[in-house]
């Protein structure tokens, strides 16, 4: 989407003045504090498809919820699931401080407008991969969202810091499935790799496209909507994912990862930003599949919405009539 | 609302919610839910809000119900309590080595 990496004409030069002069003092805003028009879109379209991303995530792992190995760990992934959705009701919370409805943005996600996070495009084909979304997906949530707690929109800020307190909780449950498999039988660790191969990459496009190639970045930063580059969150991630691998002793599918001693960074290869743009253009494994259970999960819930309202009509006339 | 929009729970009416963390503890705001009555926006407070013991108490009041104090005004509407010094122990002035409280 071509737009301008400027404050909209609409908006007062000295109010912008004062707006950026708040953000530079490190001063949080809040919902009725006058702000740029495209400040206000800006967060809109980063918290929306944020939101959307925890409700679609639901889904590649739902789709385990039935076939998970204990009771323990059938329990563990319903309460993770459940976090997901309380996780996307926090954020669309946050943007209704803004002044959108809730519903606009839901719709928008359902009739595919709305963007997500790609990495949900991708299939679970094993249990395994239950262990290593905890691990490396909620891993690499967790590294951008604790940056995210330090946003300079205070709502947005607040939900984070709420949900980071939970990913911990998803990361670990995660990486104890990816233990036990990597002490398991040669099949189990050998599904553990498999699944590490695949989720590696996509993990590593959570954080977005490169700093070269980001279009809002800049201006996000400016506002501090954003407080770190997509790529030196991506390689805060790498840096932390690295020796979990190998306490684990599986294999990162990437030929030039090694340690920088110099930067004291690990280098990794490049990321095959084709695909990335593939999958965020409705085209990866998953997208449509996705989008389909999401719509027949609302018009199945139809009724439940129906129901709880006639119910509180009801209620409401009763209280009336007594 | 229109008759022909289908109902959809965000049309429902907001509401802003309280925890308590502990007893005794004061009541902070949590964030909204959407709710038809008071009671479903308890029970939807407590599923989203109050999942691993985050809460001994809830509130929900309408979100229609808040006053709130503007922020442009801030500076005028607060400046009464900013010039008070003499509301401070600090701007008293006590002998050094005599414990006051």
């Amino acid at each position: 989407m071509p737009e301008t990496p400027r404050p909209l004409p609409t908006d007062d030069p000295a109010q912008v003045a004062a707006f950026e002069a708040r953000i530079a003092s490190g001063e949080s805003i809040e919902p009725k504090d006058w702000m740029p028009e495209r400040y206000r879109r800006q967060l809109t379209r980063m918290m929306s498809q944020h939101a959307h991303s925890e409700v679609v995530g639901m889904l590649p792992e739902g789709n385990w919820i039935t076939r998970a190995p204990s009771l323990r760990r059938k329990m563990s992934l319903i309460a993770k699931v459940q976090d997901e959705a309380g996780h996307g009701l926090y954020i669309y919370c946050g943007t209704e401080t803004l002044g959108v409805d809730r519903f606009q943005l839901f719709t928008q996600l359902l009739d595919g407008t709305a963007k997500y996070s790609s990495i949900f495009n991708y299939p679970t084909l094993s249990w395994a991969d239950m262990g290593v979304i905890g691990w490396l997906v909620d891993g690499a949530a967790i590294v951008n969202q604790t940056v995210l707690a330090k946003t300079s929109y205070g709502p947005y800020a607040r939900a984070m810091v709420r949900i980071c307190k939970e990913e911990n909780f998803h990361k670990r449950q995660g990486y104890e499935i990816c233990m036990t498999l990597a002490k398991g039988t040669p099949a189990q660790r050998a599904m553990l790799q498999d699944a590490v191969d695949r989720f590696w990459w996509p993990s590593l496009m959570m954080f977005g496209p490169s700093d070269t190639d980001s279009p809002n970045s800049a201006e996000l930063l400016r506002w501090k909507v954003k407080r770190k580059t997509n790529d030196e969150l991506r390689q805060r991630f790498v840096n932390l994912t690295v020796p979990q691998a190998q306490e684990l002793g599986i294999t990162l599918p990437d030929p030039d990862l090694r340690y920088n001693a110099e930067t004291k960074n690990w280098d990794f290869g490049a990321i095959d930003w084709a695909e990335f743009f593939e999958v965020i253009q409705g085209n990866g494994p998953c997208n449509r599949e996705r989008l389909e259970a999401r719509r027949a999960a609302h018009e199945e819930g139809q009724w439940v919405r129906e129901a709880a309202t006639a119910h509180a009509a009801k209620r409401a006339q009763s209280t009336a009539a007594a | 609302m229109s008759e022909v929009v289908p109902p959809t729970d965000s049309h429902w009416p907001l509401w802003e919610v309280f925890t308590q963390g502990s007893d005794g503890a004061p009541f902070e705001h949590a964030g909204s839910v959407h709710a038809t009555d008071a009671e479903q926006a308890l029970q939807n407070a407590r599923d989203v809000y109050a999942r691993r013991g985050e809460a001994v108490n809830l509130w929900v009041v309408p979100s229609a119900a808040i006053t709130a104090s503007a922020p442009s005004d801030a500076g005028p509407f607060f400046d009464p309590g900013n010039d008070k010094a003499y509301r401070h122990p600090q701007f008293y002035i006590a002998p050094r080595g005599i414990r006051i409280f």
